[in-house]
């Protein structure tokens, strides 16, 4: 019995094991692949560690691509999305957590519902929105659509309804605005939801796609990954220098999933519960 | 002054998510084109003329026959791969919890779009890493992206790799919310361990599967950057997705009315999904 259990545990560790090296393989080898020449990366069986590495790639991407143009982007376009939209979302939490008006929880639940509604069909509407505003090609009409989320909000409003009340109400006696108590009493104590919804926007808008890929039609509003995607429709075949481009979009986001990841975790156990 | 501060979300809401979920219904009633574009006059009113040419367009049904496809094979793949992972995790005897977790969600928080480029190359029929792996066990691997039978298996393991991380997070959380002393009193029971995943762990862990389950449908049918990137949709319209289709209407050829329908059907086709998953969701757990 004893025998038959150290195997199992020997069994499940090597078949996590083996899993782990198929989920992480595709990155490594990708790594490896850009520090390769063209003749190098085109051998079989594949080398995972270059024999002369080189950075040419990587240069090529900076010097003759215009990489640092769709980085500057890519970083503005998060920046923004993310200070915004977390003082926007926190607000109407805060709202609809602790201030009573009328219709607040109907408004919720509407609010709630447009979660179901997916982003390929207001995206036309949308883009001609932009038209009218002058916003096609501009870093506005990348960060501004998407700034308030239904899910930002409903995170916001768990979290700050964990609050007690009696915080709320001693301010209140001391003669504090709404505003006040928001911003000196309610954000101080949303630290921690803060770094996490905060993360998972940043992620979001760093990762997103479909709405940049519409909106920027000029290369000079490239995000990283539409810059990534015409790259590997216009050098098709150039594999290492697709690889080192893939990296230096995937490189920034693993670091910093790396150093916070604990924000990460506590964030989807909020969102898988919520079902 | 409750009013006051959600004013600038529901200004936002109502300008980029209600307005546009009317107006695309309108415009899915128009003609609107690439002139319409510069000159809205020039689109007018064809009522139901978009949704009856729709369903006459093969290319539509070949790409609701994809994207159903994709779903039906990768949603249940991929929440048996996460659950079965999640499972092994979970287990008391299991060391280095924390190493395997972050080695399993890091696809998860990558870009999309990187991604599918570097599976372009991980898929690369002569020197690419799935037919080295497949060539060390005997198999000859197919041209993946190439061969319009292999494409979509190709692009169903590679979604299927990339969010395997996050349902098995969110099964890791509905695993540890069993309470232990359930299933201490099936071992006391004599129970073994399939009677326990069977009889304790799969009815308890229902909600988190049931939210999994619709995430992952809804997430599925909006298949889009893999097969825009990987193949645009082909080999001979292998891999076109409805989403795939409607970009290419809208934003290729800018038949912006067209797109518009299109886009209204998946919403409603997603709509239906959700709302019979629920109704599904709630007679079945009443026992």
């Amino acid at each position: 019995m004893q025998e038959k259990r150290v195997a199992s545990t020997v069994l499940v560790h090597i078949a996590l094991l083996i899993g782990l090296v198929l989920m992480i393989m595709p990155f490594v080898w990708m790594l490896s692949t850009s520090f390769m020449t063209e003749a190098e990366a085109f051998t079989f069986p594949p080398r995972f560690i270059p024999q002369e590495p080189i950075l040419d790639n990587y240069v090529e991407l900076f010097r003759r691509l215009d990489f640092t143009t769709y980085f500057k982007n890519t970083i503005i376009v998060a920046l923004f999305v993310t200070t915004i939209s977390l003082f926007l979302n926190s607000l109407a939490g805060y709202a609809f957590a602790k201030i009573d008006f009328r219709g607040r929880n109907k408004l919720f639940l509407a609010i709630m519902a447009t979660m179901m509604v997916p982003g390929q069909v207001t995206v036309i509407p949308v883009f001609l929105l932009m038209r009218i505003f002058g916003m096609v090609n501009t870093h506005a009409g990348l960060i501004v659509p998407g700034l308030v989320g239904a899910f930002g909000i409903f995170f916001m409003r768990q979290f700050i309804k964990t609050i007690p009340d009696e915080l709320i109400e001693a301010a209140q006696i001391d003669g504090a605005s709404e505003f006040w108590i928001y911003a000196r009493v309610i954000m101080p104590l949303c630290k921690p939801a803060l770094a996490t919804l905060g993360l998972f926007t940043f992620m979001g808008s760093w990762n997103s796609f479909f709405w940049p890929l519409i909106i920027a039609t000029d290369s000079n509003m490239f995000t990283l990954p539409v810059a990534i995607a015409v790259l590997s429709g216009q050098h098709g075949t150039n594999f290492p220098l697709l690889m080192a481009g893939a990296t230096i979009v995937v490189a920034p986001i693993v670091v910093v999933f790396l150093f916070l990841q604990r924000y990460f975790t506590s964030g989807i156990t909020l969102t898988g519960l919520k079902g | 002054m409750g009013w006051l501060f959600i004013s600038p979300a529901i200004i936002s809401l109502g300008l980029f998510l209600a307005l546009p979920l009317f107006a695309s219904f309108g415009l899915s009633l128009t003609d609107f084109n690439v002139f319409a574009v510069r000159d809205w006059g020039r689109a007018s009113f064809i009522g139901l003329a978009n949704y009856q040419a729709l369903f006459r367009d093969p290319l539509f049904w070949i790409s609701l026959r994809n994207t159903l496809y994709f779903a039906i094979v990768a949603v249940p793949l991929s929440i048996a791969a996460s659950l079965t992972i999640a499972l092994l995790l979970n287990r008391k005897d299991v060391k280095m919890k924390r190493f395997f977790r972050l080695g399993y969600f890091l696809p998860v928080i990558t870009t999309t779009a990187a991604v599918a480029v570097v599976w372009r190359w991980v898929l690369n029929p002569r020197f690419g890493i799935v037919n080295w792996l497949l060539s060390l066990v005997g198999i000859e691997g197919p041209a993946w992206l190439a061969d319009p039978r292999w494409a979509m298996p190709a692009l169903i393991a590679m979604v299927i790799w990339r969010g395997l991380g996050w349902n098995m997070i969110i099964f890791l959380a509905g695993l540890q919310g069993i309470p232990k002393h359930y299933y201490e009193a099936a071992q006391i029971d004599g129970a073994n361990g399939w009677q326990l995943l069977w009889h304790i762990t799969v009815p308890l862990l229902r909600p988190t599967m049931f939210f999994v389950t619709i995430m992952t449908i809804i997430g599925y049918l909006q298949f889009f950057e893999e097969p825009f990137i990987m193949t645009d949709g082909g080999p001979l319209n292998a891999t076109i997705s409805v989403v795939l289709y409607i970009y290419r209407q809208g934003f290729r050829f800018f038949n912006l009315g067209y797109a518009s329908a299109l886009a209204y059907v998946l919403f409603m086709i997603i709509i239906t999904i959700t709302l019979l998953r629920i109704w599904v969701g709630r007679t079945s757990s009443e026992y």
